[in-house]
């Protein structure tokens, strides 16, 4: 592959707050050492970088993005560069006349993440009680004619609701259905004896999702984001490394995947600090996995290297200590093994639950 | 809801309200953005899409680019944009103008 990598997707992880917190969030587990401290004038200037780099999309997220005052500000800015702006929230706070404003602004999608069919069901997982703010957001949005995701992270206390989940989505008007199962880095590996499905439960919501996806063409897009650990091969993480995704942290790192800065030994520049340009084409962190001379076997000679790309460094690195190893979710990786034995206890699972803390404790 | 219905000669698609229309510098090429995603359209495509905003019928859209693309027959033009925007309707990114 030679082809020249260009960022056509900004991550914009506005800030790691939240009042939520999700047994899988996405954040490093260390969150609460990375401030806000990035102010309205850097996150433009980031955006402009990044749309002269050939960024598109803007997926303004974190945390909990509406926890910002000047996200109002930030889409205005957004729009003027003509990037295709996504609220990627949990709901919660926005009132009304907000959501007026952001799309005033001109704000294009807003994607709103539901944890389950139920208030206590939802409640479990976020440690919060947010289900009923939820929907009214959810409908809030299309009254205001947005666009409107709908995003549900799967795992075994959810799997067997996606029925209920699609009929939710439905009644809601939703444009879009992301129905994403959990993957296992950060919160969700030290969760991943309560999360991991059993492939029974992942074969039956998959089959519904389909038949969703056949009924629902041209009114919902239904999308359903298979677990790598039962699918036997690496999903294209990111679409490659440093190929096609800037994320920038709340204290401005810039990373080629929300936590690669988790991964010992590599250096990642600050936006306040280095031009974007020169960060994406330079830095020795995004350099790190780039093309194929860091593949060990069997992915070097792997026919299927310039599609899964090696799969997830995080995972590789999380599962093995090793993150130039092949992902383990491969199964013709050397440490399979340990997948096959989160497979094994996925038959014994836990209900302890960790919620998300800043008092975790450090790495991972 | 109802089942979206086949477009005809008589349709008149309009662009989704999640998708945008952007031209991209670096490819020439118009991109259709959406959550996500993006599609680069090819110069046909993108004026087919520049025309479905709800005021021109298919047959409309056809007839304008059979002018533009002559001497290919209009039927050869009616098929290729009929199975564009069928494609695009499928996902989600066209809809048919109600009034």
């Amino acid at each position: 592959m030679t082809e020249e990598p260009r960022p056509y997707t900004l991550v914009a992880e506005l800030t790691y707050r939240c009042p939520l917190r999700c047994v899988y969030c996405s954040n490093p587990r260390d969150f609460a050492r990375h401030g806000d401290a990035l102010g309205t004038d850097d996150w433009l200037r980031v955006f402009r970088e990044a749309e002269a780099l050939g960024v598109v999309q803007l997926n303004l997220t974190g945390g909990e993005p509406l926890l910002r005052d000047d996200l109002e500000p930030l889409v205005e800015g957004a729009r003027t560069l003509d990037l295709y702006t996504n609220l990627i929230t949990s709901g919660v706070p926005l009132t009304r006349e907000r959501l007026a404003r952001l799309k005033a602004a001109g704000l294009d999608n807003v994607q709103v993440s539901i944890q389950d069919v139920t208030a206590a069901g939802s409640e479990r997982i976020a440690g919060h009680r947010s289900f009923e703010r939820k929907l009214e957001v959810a409908r809030w949005v299309k009254a205001l004619g947005l666009p409107l995701t709908v995003n549900v992270v799967l795992h075994r206390e959810n799997l067997d609701h996606v029925a209920e989940v699609i009929a939710l989505a439905e009644s809601l008007a939703a444009d879009r259905l992301e129905l994403a199962n959990t993957q296992y880095l950060g919160w969700a590996l030290a969760n991943r004896r309560m999360l991991l499905p059993t492939r029974e439960q992942l074969d039956a919501a998959r089959e519904v999702a389909r038949e969703a996806r056949r009924r629902l063409r041209g009114r919902m897009e239904v999308l359903f984001v298979t677990p790598d650990y039962y699918t036997d091969l690496p999903k294209a993480c990111m679409d490659g490394w440093g190929r096609r995704f800037l994320v920038v942290t709340p204290d401005g790192l810039v990373l080629p995947c929300h936590a690669a800065h988790t991964l010992p030994g590599l250096s990642f520049d600050n936006a306040r600090e280095r031009p974007l340009a020169e960060i994406w084409q330079h830095s020795a962190g995004f350099q790190a996995f780039r093309g194929e001379a860091w593949m060990p076997e069997p992915c070097r000679s792997c026919e299927r290297r310039t599609l899964d790309f090696g799969g997830c460094r995080c995972q590789a690195y999380h599962l093995t200590g090793d993150a130039t190893a092949t992902d383990p979710a491969c199964s013709l990786a050397p440490a399979h093994a340990l997948i096959e034995a989160a497979r094994a206890q996925a038959q014994a699972p836990s209900t302890e639950v960790i919620y998300r803390t800043a008092r975790a404790a450090d790495g991972v | 809801m109802s089942e979206p219905r086949t477009l005809t000669a008589d349709s008149r698609p309009v662009v989704a309200a999640k998708a945008r229309l952007r031209w991209d510098a670096r490819s020439s090429r118009h991109l259709l953005l959406y959550p996500e995603r993006g599609l680069i359209l090819n110069p046909t495509a993108a004026d087919v899409i520049q025309l479905c905003t709800g005021a021109h019928t298919v047959a409309d859209i056809v007839d304008r680019l059979a002018v533009k693309y002559a001497p290919q027959p209009r039927e050869t033009v009616e098929r290729e944009v009929l199975t564009f925007l069928v494609n695009m309707a499928d996902r989600g990114l066209i809809r048919e103008h109600d009034d």
